[in-house]
């Protein structure tokens, strides 16, 4: 049974007959023999390929395959922010897509994603640091997306208890990108999987692809740890792992996983209105809605599949945050925990095809996927369903490494040299 | 996660850099491109026991390759990396 369309009048309705109507927010599927396409991996891009396929390109019988449960990998370990302030042409309409999609995002899956631009300021300490971000501000604003270049005295009115006299490390400005800010990361994943199980697709959990099948030079299909599952197409979106699953069809990839911690305080009263990053260190910090400060920084930088990390990295960041905002020393951490990401190995992702017929390959993401949910999934979508990458998702080739067309966004990748 | 140097003895992960998969190896000059390639970019990225080089720069100034489970953190092994190469050297020459 679909789930309820949320609107005030279903919560008027179910507030007069004591609550007793909600239906479960997505079904319990079983798997069906065969589907048009299966996606490997129930994380935010799978739910939401799987949602565009069914909704912008009429592909309804669509399994999404998820070896846990929904919500558990790094759509919900993420530090929830959003922003398209990206330098590069290959990068920035593909950044911008997202930030439409997030705009209209709630509206379009019926679904309170609490999407909040609350805004992205990206601080800068040195005569360098300005110039590259009047560059990156300038290449933004020639793609059409917002971006402000604020001083000191205005970063000042907007946050005066940062550090701004610093010897090291003084605040000259920062670059802002009020559009951006921070969505409820649960919240999507769960949005997308509703919304995709009311168009019609299959959300199979706790259900661990270990094999992928294949008859003359083509995906013919999944293994699973709950049997065969054909598919006319197979989307492997399945990032900390897509080295893995693309090794069951022979595939060797430009990526390690590794491990990239987040961290949470206790709840505090709001005192944090964006999103804002240190320039001088690898930090950045915003407030959750619950007052919790949620700040990360650097991955752990050694090859991971473990979720969790170590003591240099979170003392690491806590000393970014003390660098830059030192009124945050006396707050107790609440808890603090880690994902698994594609390093790729330019730093920037891969929407392709692969050398194998009708295998589609969603991955290597970096630390970089969240905010990129809805555009992933569109641009996913795209491909599986027309066999050519979305317009704006043109430059994600994975043979671009032996192109030498590197998408060299920021220096960074599984081997930045960079820290 | 702490390390046993060979030469200074355990120590904290902070004062090694992590270096990269150990298995990979550079190519001859006149290899073809995708030899280049294989070798630059593309990892096995296992997911249990990876050979992976490690750097003590805060230490003895090392090279050690270290054999680590990917999913436990468990170490096995640190050989200072001059031994794995002088051992490669003579079991080809063997």
């Amino acid at each position: 049974m679909k789930s309820n369309h949320y609107s005030i009048f279903t919560l008027l309705r179910e507030a007069l007959r004591g609550q007793t109507g909600w239906r479960p927010v997505w079904r319990n599927a079983q798997p069906q023999p065969a589907y048009d396409v299966v996606i490997v991996g129930g994380g935010g891009h799978g739910l939401a390929t799987a949602y565009y396929l069914a909704r912008r390109y009429g592909i309804h019988r669509v399994a999404v395959v998820e070896k846990g449960w929904i919500g558990n990998g790094n759509i919900g370990r993420n530090t929830t922010i959003i922003r398209s302030n990206y330098l590069l042409s290959g990068n920035i309409p593909f950044y911008e897509c997202s930030m439409k999609l997030w705009e209209g995002l709630e509206q379009d899956i019926n679904y309170n994603a609490m999407v909040s631009q609350r805004g992205v300021l990206n601080l800068f300490h040195n005569d360098a640091q300005r110039n590259a971000y009047t560059r990156r501000g300038n290449a933004m604003r020639l793609h059409g997306v917002d971006a402000q270049l604020l001083d000191t005295e205005a970063v000042r009115q907007k946050l005066p208890f940062l550090n701004y006299d610093a010897a090291r490390f003084p605040i000259l400005g920062g670059l802002l990108q009020k559009r951006g800010g921070t969505v409820r990361h649960d919240a999507v994943a769960w949005g997308f999987a509703r919304a995709a199980d009311r168009l019609g697709v299959d959300i199979i959990q706790n259900c661990e692809v270990t094999g992928i099948r294949m008859h003359a030079g083509r995906a013919v299909g999944v293994e699973t740890t709950r049997g065969f599952i054909g598919a006319g197409h197979v989307g492997l979106s399945c990032a900390g792992n897509s080295s893995r699953v693309a090794a069951m069809a022979g595939l060797r990839l430009p990526i390690e996983s590794h491990v990239l911690q987040a961290f949470v305080s206790e709840g505090l009263k709001p005192f944090i209105d964006c999103v804002v990053t240190f320039g001088a260190g690898h930090f950045y910090i915003s407030q959750s809605d619950k007052g919790g400060l949620v700040f990360g920084g650097d991955i752990d930088g050694y090859n991971s599949y473990a979720q969790r990390g170590n003591m240099p990295v979170i003392e690491d960041v806590c000393e970014g945050g003390m660098a830059l905002m030192p009124r945050i020393g006396r707050v107790r951490l609440l808890r603090h925990w880690a994902g698994l990401m594609d390093m790729s190995m330019d730093g920037s992702p891969i929407i392709d095809r692969t050398p194998v017929d009708n295998l589609y390959l969603n991955a290597g993401w970096c630390y970089g996927g969240f905010k990129a949910t809805p555009a992933s999934g569109l641009c996913f979508a795209h491909l599986i369903a027309r066999n050519e990458p979305h317009p704006v998702a043109t430059a994600y080739r994975l043979d671009r490494f032996g192109r030498g067309a590197v998408i060299d966004e920021k220096g960074m990748g599984a081997q930045p040299n960079l820290h | 996660m702490r390390l046993n140097c060979p030469c200074c003895g355990p120590r904290g992960i902070e004062e090694f850099t992590y270096r990269g998969d150990a298995t990979v190896h550079r190519p001859g000059m006149d290899a073809p491109a995708h030899a280049w390639v294989d070798y630059v970019y593309l990892r096995d990225n296992p997911d249990g026991w990876h050979r992976e080089l490690w750097y003590h720069g805060a230490g003895c100034h090392a090279w050690l390759v270290v054999t680590r489970n990917m999913r436990t953190h468990e170490i096995a092994d640190v050989v200072r990396a001059v031994d794995v190469a002088r051992q490669a050297r003579e079991n080809a020459g063997s």
